[in-house]
C-alpha cells in the first residue's frame, strides 16, 4: 500500500468571504462554515474564530483538534465512517494543510477538556500553539444529552477539516511525502538482517465518553486487529474522547501519529517495520486479558522481534499497558513502552498504577501533575470559567486577573503518549 | 546584604560531649559553633551563619515532636533565609534529627534547608524527599568535602536556581520526578531505544519501574468455625463525623474503632472519609464497604466464631506507599497480639 501526502505549508489564516489559498495564507469563508454547521439541529449556537501562533490567545475548553485533509486520488475519502464511506483508505494521494488545524470547543464533560495557549509558558507544552487554528465553539441546544453533544462536536470538526482541504484541492503542494509498506509475503523476507518490528497501538476505549473510533466502529467493540499505518494517516482512527487533555490522542495526533512516522524513518535502515496492530483499553478484566493476549498473538504471528507499545490515558489503562508488555516480553519480543506519569504535584509518588519487571524500556511524556502558572491572555476563545472544573484545574484555579495555576494535565497534548512532544521526566 | 543562615548541629559537634551528653535539650547560640566555622568560610560573603541551634541526639529522638517544635521556634526567631543541618555523616540519630529539622523548616518556614549524610544513614530514606541531602563520607574525616558541598547547594537554592542532576550537584537523589524538555520527540526516543534494545546495546529507560511489594497469601484457615475474624478497610468507613480527621486523600493515619455495639452500620452511625469515589452509596449504607451486617449474620449462624471487636480503617486514595506499609505493619501487629485468626480486607 502506497500513500502520497501532498503537503501545503500554511503560514497564515484569515476569515473572509471565500475559502481560498494564496501564498500560504488560508482564507476561510466564515459564512459557509457557519451555514454548514448550523444544519445540525443539536447546536443552539456555533461561533468561528481564529488563533495564530504567538498571539496572546487562550482556547478552552478544547475538545478535539483535527488536521485539514482530503483525498486527491485513490479509493475512499478521509475520516471513513464519518466523512468518507467505509471504503479502505491509505493509498493514492491525500492533500494535507500542514500548519493548519481545526480546534473544536465544547463544554461536554467540563472537567475533561483542555487548554491551548498560543503564547507564553503554556505554549511550549502543546503542539497546537504552533498551528494556525480555526476554532469552532459549539453551544448545544438545551437538554442535549452529553453523548449526542460529543458526537455532534466530533463530526463537525471532521466536516470543517475536510471542507477546508477540499476547497483548495487544486493548489500545488510544497512537499510530497510517500509512505509505502509491502504486503506481508514480501515484508517477511525484505531487509535481510534487520529486525522485524511492529507497532502496538492502544486506543482509549474505557467508555462513557472515553472512546475512539476505527472506520466508525467504537474501538471497545473490536478484537485487536491489523491496520496499515497509511490508513491512520487518512483518518481511519479518530478521537471521540473526553478524557484528561494532556494525554488523550486528538484526531490530529492520530493523523500525524509520530510513532508511525518515526518507525517509517528508520525502516529499511535500522529496522524492518512490518505493520501496526490496534488494540483497546476496556474496563473489564476479561476484556483486558482477551485483548492483550490477542494483540500479542497477532505480533507473534507476524514473527516480529520488537514492539513499540503506546498507551492512551492513565490509571486503569496502565494495567493494559503492563499486560501487553509482559505478554509480549514473555513471548520473546522486545518492547519499548510510551506512557506518561502521575507522580503527584511534587513528583514524589509512584507514577503508574501498575508495573512489571519486564518493562525495562520506557519513554515518558512527562509528569502530568506538575504545576504551571499560565498568565492572563488578551483574548479567550471558548468558555473560560470551565477551567475551575477541568482535570488538572480546581476550584480557584482561574484567578481574578485571568491567570491560571493548573497541572499540565489541563493542557491539550502536553504529555502525549504517542510521543508527540519533547518532554521527558528525570528523577532528582 | 548577605543571606542569613542558621546552622543546626548535635551536642557532639558543639563540643558539649558524647553519648553521656546526648540528652541535652535544644539551645540557641549566636554566631558559629564547631563546624559552623568551616560552613561560614564556605558560604563566603554571600551568606552568613547568624546563629547555631544545638540539640542532643538522644533528646531529639525521645522528644521528637517537642524538640522539632522548640527548634523550629528558635530558628524562626533568627529570621533566617535558609537552614543548614549537620553534616551527620553516618550517625543515625544525628541524621534523623538533621533530616527532621530540614523537613520541618521547608514545610513550616518555606525556606531552603540542606543537610549532609552518608547514603546509608537511616535519615536518608526517611527525609530524602523532603530535604536536600548532600552526599558525604561516612565519618567526620569527610568534613572538608561535606561542608563546601552543603554550602554550594544552599547558596544555589538561596539564589533560587534550580538544582541539576543529583550526580552533577552532589546531593542524594530525592526520588522526585521532574519534567524537562529534550531535543527529540518521545516517539523518536522510543524507536531509538527499541533499535538499541534489539541490538543488545545499552539503553536507559526514562522511568525505572517501581518494585511492588508482593505478599504471598497465607494458607487457608483450617478451622473456620473456631476463628476470630477482623475487618480492615481502605475504603474510609469511620464513625460519623470522622473523629480522627483521616484525610480524604494522601492519608497520614488510620483509625481503630469499636464494633461490639453494632449489628450493622447505618447512615447515621458511620460514613466514609474517602475523597476518591462517589460516596453516595457508601454513605447510604456503609455495610457496602465494611460488611458488618453480613459478618454478624454469619457469626450468628456459626460459620465462624467471632467478629473481632474493632475495625481498622484508612483512606486508600493517593496514599503514599510508605504510609500504607507502616499502617499495614502496625495493624497486623495489633491483630496478631489480640489473637485474630483471619482478616477480610475491603477496598473500593
Amino acid at each position: 500500500m502506497r500513500l502520497e501526502l501532498h503537503k501545503i505549508s500554511i503560514t497564515g489564516l484569515e476569515l473572509g468571504s471565500v475559502t481560498a489559498l494564496k501564498g500560504g495564507v488560508l482564507t476561510v469563508d466564515e459564512k459557509a462554515v457557519l451555514e454548514m454547521l448550523r444544519t445540525d439541529s443539536r447546536f443552539a449556537e456555533v461561533a468561528v474564530d481564529v488563533a495564530r501562533p504567538g498571539e496572546r490567545t487562550r482556547i478552552t475548553p478544547v475538545k478535539d483538534v483535527v488536521q485539514p485533509r482530503c483525498k486527491l486520488e485513490g479509493p475512499g475519502e478521509v475520516f471513513p465512517g464519518f466523512i468518507g464511506d467505509v471504503e479502505t483508505v491509505g493509498s493514492g494521494k491525500t492533500l494535507v494543510l500542514d500548519g493548519a488545524a481545526v480546534v473544536t470547543c465544547g463544554q461536554i464533560v467540563g472537567f475533561q477538556e483542555g487548554i491551548v495557549d498560543m503564547s507564553g509558558p503554556g505554549a511550549a507544552y502543546t503542539p497546537f500553539s504552533g498551528t494556525f487554528n480555526l476554532v469552532l465553539v459549539f453551544t448545544p441546544v438545551e437538554g442535549l444529552e452529553k453523548h449526542d453533544y460529543e458526537s455532534a462536536c466530533r463530526t463537525a470538526g471532521f466536516r470543517v477539516a475536510h471542507y477546508l482541504a477540499s476547497a483548495v484541492k487544486t493548489a500545488r503542494a510544497d512537499v510530497v511525502e510517500s509512505y509505502e509498506l509491502p504486503p506481508f509475503n514480501v515484508a517477511m523476507t525484505a531487509h535481510a538482517g534487520l529486525p522485524k518490528v511492529a507497532y502496538l497501538y492502544m486506543l482509549q476505549s474505557q467508555g462513557l465518553l472515553h472512546d475512539t473510533y476505527v472506520y466508525g466502529v467504537d474501538a471497545k467493540r473490536i478484537i485487536p486487529t491489523l491496520i496499515h499505518p497509511n490508513e491512520v494517516m487518512d483518518g481511519a482512527i479518530v478521537s471521540g474522547n473526553c478524557v484528561s487533555a494532556c494525554d488523550k490522542n486528538s484526531t490530529f495526533s492520530h493523523q500525524n501519529n509520530p510513532v508511525i512516522r518515526a518507525l517509517y524513518a528508520r525502516h529499511g535502515r535500522d529496522i524492518n517495520f512490518v505493520g501496526c496492530i490496534i488494540t483497546n483499553e476496556n474496563v473489564t478484566l476479561a476484556d483486558k486479558k482477551r485483548s492483550s493476549s490477542y494483540a500479542v498473538k497477532l505480533a507473534s504471528m507476524l514473527g516480529v522481534e520488537g514492539l513499540i507499545i503506546s498507551e492512551e490515558g492513565f490509571g486503569n489503562p496502565d494495567t493494559d499497558l503492563i499486560m501487553n508488555c509482559r505478554k509480549a516480553e514473555n513471548s520473546g519480543m522486545k518492547t519499548v513502552l510510551i506512557t506518561d506519569e502521575y507522580a503527584g504535584r511534587d513528583g514524589a509518588s509512584q507514577s503508574l498504577a501498575d508495573a512489571c519487571k519486564e518493562a525495562d524500556a520506557v519513554v515518558t511524556g512527562g509528569n502530568a501533575n506538575e504545576m504551571i502558572l499560565l498568565p492572563p491572555m488578551e483574548k479567550v476563545i471558548g468558555f473560560p470559567t470551565f477551567v475551575n472544573v477541568i482535570a488538572g484545574g480546581y476550584e480557584g484555579a482561574l484567578r481574578e486577573d485571568g491567570s491560571l495555576l493548573v497541572e499540565l494535565q489541563a493542557i491539550t497534548g502536553a504529555t502525549s503518549e504517542l510521543g508527540f512532544s519533547r518532554i521527558s521526566t528525570c528523577t532528582k | 546584604m548577605s543571606f542569613r543562615v542558621v546552622h543546626y548541629i548535635n551536642q557532639f559537634f558543639a563540643g558539649i560531649g558524647g553519648e553521656d551528653k546526648a540528652d541535652v535539650p535544644p539551645e540557641l547560640r549566636q554566631g558559629v559553633v564547631g563546624p559552623g566555622q568551616a560552613l561560614a568560610a564556605a558560604l563566603g560573603s554571600e551568606a552568613q551563619v547568624v546563629a547555631t541551634v544545638i540539640c542532643g541526639d538522644g533528646y531529639f529522638a525521645e522528644n521528637l515532636e517537642k524538640a522539632t517544635a522548640d527548634i523550629l521556634q528558635m530558628i524562626r526567631s533568627c529570621n533566617p533565609d535558609a537552614v543548614v543541618a549537620g553534616p551527620a555523616f553516618n550517625a543515625g540519630r544525628y541524621g534523623t534529627a538533621a533530616g527532621a529539622v530540614c523537613a520541618a523548616v521547608s514545610k513550616e518556614l518555606g525556606i531552603p534547608a540542606v543537610t549532609g549524610m552518608y547514603p546509608e544513614n537511616p535519615g536518608v530514606d526517611m527525609f530524602r524527599k523532603s530535604a536536600v541531602i548532600a552526599k558525604t563520607a561516612d565519618s567526620a574525616r569527610g568534613m572538608k568535602d561535606a561542608v563546601p558541598a552543603m554550602a554550594r547547594l544552599v547558596l544555589k537554592l538561596l539564589r533560587k536556581e534550580e538544582l541539576g542532576s543529583p550526580e552533577a550537584e552532589g546531593y542524594l537523589e530525592q526520588g522526585l520526578r521532574k519534567n524537562f524538555f529534550t531535543d527529540v520527540t518521545g516517539a523518536e526516543r522510543a524507536v531509538e531505544m527499541l533499535v538499541n534494545k534489539l541490538a543488545g546495546k545499552p539503553f536507559v529507560t526514562e522511568y525505572p519501574m517501581p518494585v511492588f511489594d508482593r505478599v504471598a497469601p497465607n494458607p487457608p484457615l483450617k478451622d473456620l468455625a473456631n476463628a476470630t475474624i477482623a475487618l480492615v478497610t481502605s475504603g474510609g468507613i469511620c464513625p460519623k463525623g470522622n473523629p480522627d480527621h483521616i484525610e480524604a486523600s494522601s492519608a497520614t493515619k488510620y483509625g481503630e474503632y469499636g464494633l461490639e455495639e453494632f449489628d450493622l452500620l447505618t447512615a447515621s452511625s458511620h460514613e466514609t472519609a474517602h475523597g476518591g469515589y462517589d460516596p453516595t452509596y457508601a454513605n447510604n449504607d456503609p455495610n457496602r464497604v465494611l460488611p458488618v451486617d453480613v459478618m454478624r449474620e454469619m457469626e450468628k449462624e456459626g460459620v465462624f466464631k467471632k467478629l473481632y471487636g474493632k475495625f481498622f480503617t484508612t483512606v486508600g486514595n493517593g496514599t503514599p506507599v510508605a504510609n500504607a506499609k507502616r499502617f499495614g505493619a502496625e495493624i497486623a501487629a495489633k491483630l496478631k497480639k489480640d489473637g485474630v485468626d483471619a482478616v477480610i480486607l475491603t477496598s473500593t
